[in-house]
C-alpha cells in the first residue's frame, strides 16, 4: 500500500512541507513522535518529522530540510505521486504534564519537531514560551504556527535580519534570569542543544531534547541511532527521541551523526549528476 | 531402484553438492552451492534405508514426511516430492538451506549411526528449486471458509508459517509487518549467498496466491494496537512473531565508535537495504580492510562472511570459547574456513579502541582457557593473566545474540512475559491472553528458522482448535 503525496510546498530554500495521506499513522500519532520512509525503491530509510496530522482527514504533514539525495529526490515530488513506504508513528511520545511555564527552544528544521510538543504543552495548561531561531530570516518555518500555540514567541536569527540578533540561548537566558521556567524543551542542531543544556543544567532546570538519528528500522533491531544516555547505551528510536539533555553525552551524537558524510557526499555528487546529464 | 538392497544402497557414498569455489565466490554475493543434479538427487535419496522406524520424521520440528519425499525423488518424481513436503511445510526453498538439519533430521537417520546419513537438507532445496524453476506450483486446495481472521504480527518464519497453515484450514489471514519487506530475518538477517532474496519472495508470493494478506510499514504496538486488532478491525485471534529483534552489546568501553556495528545492523544493511550495491542503492555501509566479527554462531559466520565480500583483505572471528562450543552450524563454519575467515578462538573482546576522529583501530582482546562447565553445560572461559594483545582493525561487528523485541508487549501490559522480555506460553503457543498466541524467538529467545515455523505450526492448530472447536485434520 503505498502512500500518497497531496501536496509537497517549499516553506524555504532548503525546507519543504509534505502533506501524505496515511491514514493509521494520523490516527495514532503523538506529539514527539516521527515516522520513517524510503523515497523509492532502492532507497534509504530515513527518519523525518511529523509536523502536524489530522486524524479526521488521515493526513500526516512531513517537514523536512533537503540535504542530501534521499530530501532533494522527495523535495522533487509532486501532488499525486506516491511514496513506496512510511512507518510509524515511531518513537515515545513526549510527556506531556502541566509544568507551569515551558520553554521550548527551537532552531532552523528543529522547529517542525517543536511545534507539535509546544502545543500539546498549551492544551493542557502551560504558560508556553517559544523561542524560534535560524541563521537567516528566510529560513524561519512554522512562525505563525508557533504564535498560534504559544503565550509568547521570540524570534531570533545569527545575522539579525529577523528579531533579535545572536542565538536562542540568549533571549533563554534572559528568561531564566527573569521569568524562571520550570521545564524546557529544546529542538535543532546538536551545538545548539548542547549550549541549552549547559545553561539549564547550571540552573537545575528539567531540560529534555530530541535527537535525530541515523536509523534504519525504527524498531530498535538495528542499534544503529544509539547514543549514550546517563552511562547507558539507548536507542533514539525506541528509547527515544526526547532524552534527559543533561544526561547525553553530546560529543558521541555528534560522531555519530557523522559516520557517513562521506557516503552521503558520494550519493549527492552521483545524484547532482545524473540530474544534470538528464 | 527404490526397491534396492540396502547392502547396495549403503555403498552409494553421500553426493556432494557442488559450490562455488571459495576464491570465486567471496568476491561475489551469489549463492554459494549450486544445488544437486537431477542424477545427484537420484543417488542421494536411493541411500534412504526406508526404514521402519524413520527417526529423521521425528527430529523435524515441522514433522515433514521425510522417506515418502525421498521415496518420490528416487523415482524421479521431483515435482511430487517437492508437494509432499509442503503438506507440511510451506517454505521448503527456505528450510532446504537454513534449517540446522545435523541437529534434526539428519543426526536420527539411521545411516548416521555407522556413516553419513542422507542429505535430505540438500535434497528438500533441490525439489523446492525444481517446482519453482519448472513453473510447476500448484496450490493445495483449501478448506471452505471459517469466517475467522486472523492477524499475524511478524513476517518472519514463525508468522510464515502460521499464515500458511491457516489459510489452508480456511480462515482469512492478514500478516502485518514492520519493515518495508516481508521475511523478517530471512529479509534482513541472512545474507544472499546463503539465501537468495527472490527465493524468499517466491515463497511469500506462494503465500499471497494462497490468498493471505501482507500489510508492511504497520508496527503492532505503534501503527496499530493489538487491542485495535481484535476490537475494532475485527480480528478474532493474533499471533505474536515478532522475533527476537533487540541486539545485545557487550557492555566494553568504545562500543559507539565509527565501525561499530552490531550484527544486525551490518547485515540489514547489505541484505534488506543491499547496502553492498551503494551506491546503486541509497543506503551505505563501512567498508573496512580489517574486520573483527565477535561472537560464535551462525550471524556471526554470516557477519565475517559479508565482510569478506564487502572487500575486507581480513577478517578475525575473535570467539571466547573454543570450535567445540560454537554454536554456529558445521556447514556455516566450514564456509567461512574456506573463505579465508581467521578464527581467533579462547579470544575475549576487553576494549573497542577509537582514533582521533571516533573511528576504530584496534579490538583490545585477552587470551582464555576453558574451566568448569557452566550452566549451560560448556566449560566456561576462564581469562589468562598477562595475554592481553591488540587487534588492528577498522570494523567490529557484534553478534553475541539477540533479546525480544519490547514495543508489542509493552503495548499489552497484561501479557505475560518472562525475566528476559519474552512472551511466556503453553507448548501449543497460547499465552495468558484469551486469542493471543505467540511463537518463535519472541518466546524463546534467538533461536533457529525451523523451531520458528515449528512453533509457529503449533499454533496454528491450537488457534484452528480454539476458533473452530476442532481439532486440525492433518496428523503429524
Amino acid at each position: 500500500m503505498p502512500f500518497k503525496i497531496l501536496e509537497n510546498r517549499r516553506l524555504t530554500p532548503n525546507t519543504m512541507s509534505m502533506l501524505v495521506s496515511a491514514p493509521r499513522i494520523a490516527a495514532a500519532h503523538k506529539a514527539g513522535q516521527f515516522v520513517i520512509l524510503r523515497a523509492h525503491e532502492k532507497g534509504e530509510r530515513i527518519p523525518l518529522t511529523v509536523a502536524e496530522k489530522d486524524s479526521d482527514l488521515g493526513t500526516i504533514r512531513l517537514i523536512f530540510q533537503t540535504i542530501g539525495k534521499s530530501t532533494r529526490l522527495l523535495a522533487e515530488k509532486k501532488a499525486g505521486d506516491w511514496l513506496p513506504d512510511v512507518a510509524g508513528p515511531l518513537g515515545s511520545p513526549t510527556h506531556i504534564e502541566c509544568y507551569g511555564r515551558v520553554i521550548c527552544v527551537s532552531g532552523g528544521i528543529g522547529a517542525a519537531a517543536a511545534y507539535p510538543i509546544a502545543a500539546a504543552f498549551k492544551k493542557v495548561g502551560n504558560y508556553v514560551v517559544s523561542i524560534l531561531g535560524a541563521q537567516r530570516a528566510d529560513l524561519l518555518i512554522l512562525e505563525k504556527e508557533l504564535l498560534q500555540c504559544s503565550d509568547e514567541l521570540e524570534i531570533c536569527t545569527d545575522d539579525g535580519s529577523r528579531g533579535r540578533a545572536g542565538l536562542v540561548t540568549i533571549p533563554l537566558k534572559e528568561r531564566i534570569d527573569t521569568d524562571r521556567p520550570d521545564f524546557v524543551l529544546a529542538v535543532g542542531p546538536l551545538p545548539m542543544m548542547r549550549a541549552v543544556a549547559e545553561l539549564t543544567r547550571q540552573e537545575k532546570i528539567p531540560t529534555m531534547v530530541s535527537l535525530n538519528s541515523v536509523m534504519i528500522d525504527g524498531t530498535g533491531m538495528c542499534g544503529g541511532c544509539r547514543v549514550e544516555v546517563g552511562g547507558h547505551t539507548r536507542f533514539t528510536c525506541v528509547d527515544g527521541p526526547e532524552f534527559d539533555a543533561h544526561q547525553i553525552d553530546f560529543a558521541v551524537a555528534a560522531k555519530r551523526l557523522k559516520l557517513y558524510h562521506e557516503h552521503e557526499k558520494c550519493s549527492l555528487d552521483r545524484y547532482m549528476d545524473q540530474t544534470k546529464r538528464s | 531402484m527404490s526397491d534396492a538392497n540396502p547392502k547396495k544402497k549403503i555403498q552409494i557414498p553421500r553426493q556432494k553438492m557442488p559450490e562455488q569455489p571459495p576464491r570465486e565466490r567471496v568476491r561475489n554475493f551469489e549463492e554459494v552451492p549450486y544445488g544437486f543434479t537431477p542424477e545427484q538427487a537420484r543417488l542421494e535419496a536411493e541411500r534412504c534405508l526406508q526404514c521402519g522406524k524413520p527417526g529423521c520424521r521425528l527430529g523435524c520440528p515441522v514433522g515433514v514426511d521425510i522417506p515418502a519425499f525421498l521415496r518420490l525423488i528416487a523415482e524421479g518424481k521431483f515435482v511430487e516430492a517437492a508437494r509432499k513436503i509442503k503438506e507440511q511445510n510451506a517454505l521448503p526453498a527456505i528450510c532446504g538451506r537454513v534449517c540446522p538439519q545435523e541437529e534434526q533430521c539428519e543426526k536420527l537417520c539411521i545411516l548416521a549411526k555407522k556413516s553419513d546419513p542422507v542429505s535430505i537438507g540438500y535434497l528438500e532445496r533441490f525439489v523446492a528449486d525444481m517446482e519453482r524453476r519448472k513453473g510447476a506450483l500448484r496450490l493445495p486446495k483449501k478448506r471452505s471458509s471459517t469466517g475467522k481472521k486472523v492477524a499475524v504480527i511478524g513476517a518472519g518464519p514463525a508468522g510464515l508459517a502460521v499464515a500458511g497453515d491457516l489459510i489452508l484450514l480456511g480462515h482469512s489471514v492478514t500478516v502485518f509487518e514492520a519493515l518495508h519487506e516481508p521475511g523478517g530475518v530471512l529479509a534482513y538477517g541472512i545474507p544472499e549467498f546463503r539465501l537468495p532474496k527472490s527465493i524468499v519472495s517466491a515463497e511469500v508470493d506462494y503465500l499471497k496466491k494462497l490468498g493471505v494478506q501482507f500489510e508492511m510499514n504497520t508496527i503492532i504496538g505503534r501503527t496499530l494496537t493489538p487491542e485495535a486488532l481484535l476490537d475494532g478491525e475485527g480480528f478474532d485471534a493474533i499471533f505474536v512473531g515478532a522475533g527476537a529483534g533487540l541486539p545485545d552489546f557487550l557492555g566494553i568501553p568504545g562500543e559507539h565508535c565509527g565501525g561499530v556495528y552490531t550484527a544486525n545492523e551490518y547485515l540489514t544493511r547489505s541484505n534488506l537495504m543491499r547496502a553492498y550495491r551503494f551506491p546503486e542503492y541509497d543506503t551505505p555501509i563501512i567498508r573496512g580492510r580489517h574486520v573483527a566479527v565477535i561472537g560464535g554462531g551462525n550471524v556471526a559466520m554470516d557477519s565475517a562472511r559479508t565482510a569478506l565480500r564487502l572487500g575486507a583483505e581480513k577478517c578475525f572471528l575473535v570467539y571466547r570459547r573454543s570450535k567445540q562450543e560454537m554454536p554456529a552450524r558445521r556447514d556455516e563454519i566450514e564456509h567461512a574456513e574456506q573463505e579465508g575467515v581467521e578464527f581467533r578462538f579462547l579470544t575475549a573482546p576487553l576494549e573497542i579502541l577509537g582514533d582521533e576522529k571516533g573511528f576504530v583501530r584496534a579490538l583490545r582482546c585477552k587470551k582464555m582457557v576453558l574451566g568448569e562447565p557452566d550452566a549451560s553445560g560448556r566449560r566456561r572461559p576462564v581469562p589468562v593473566e598477562g595475554s592481553e594483545h591488540d587487534l588492528v582493525t577498522d570494523i567490529v561487528i557484534i553478534a553475541i545474540g539477540n533479546s525480544p523485541n519490547p514495543i508489542l508487549t509493552a503495548a499489552i501490559p497484561s501479557l505475560q512475559v518472562n525475566a528476559r522480555g519474552g512472551i511466556v506460553t503453553d507448548d501449543q503457543g497460547r499465552t495468558n491472553l484469551p486469542r493471543v498466541y505467540a511463537g518463535g524467538d519472541i518466546v524463546t529467545g534467538a533461536a533457529t528458522v525451523i523451531l520458528a515455523m515449528g512453533a509457529g505450526k503449533k499454533a496454528a492448530r491450537a488457534i484452528h482448535k480454539d476458533l473452530t472447536g476442532e481439532e486440525e485434520p492433518q496428523s503429524r
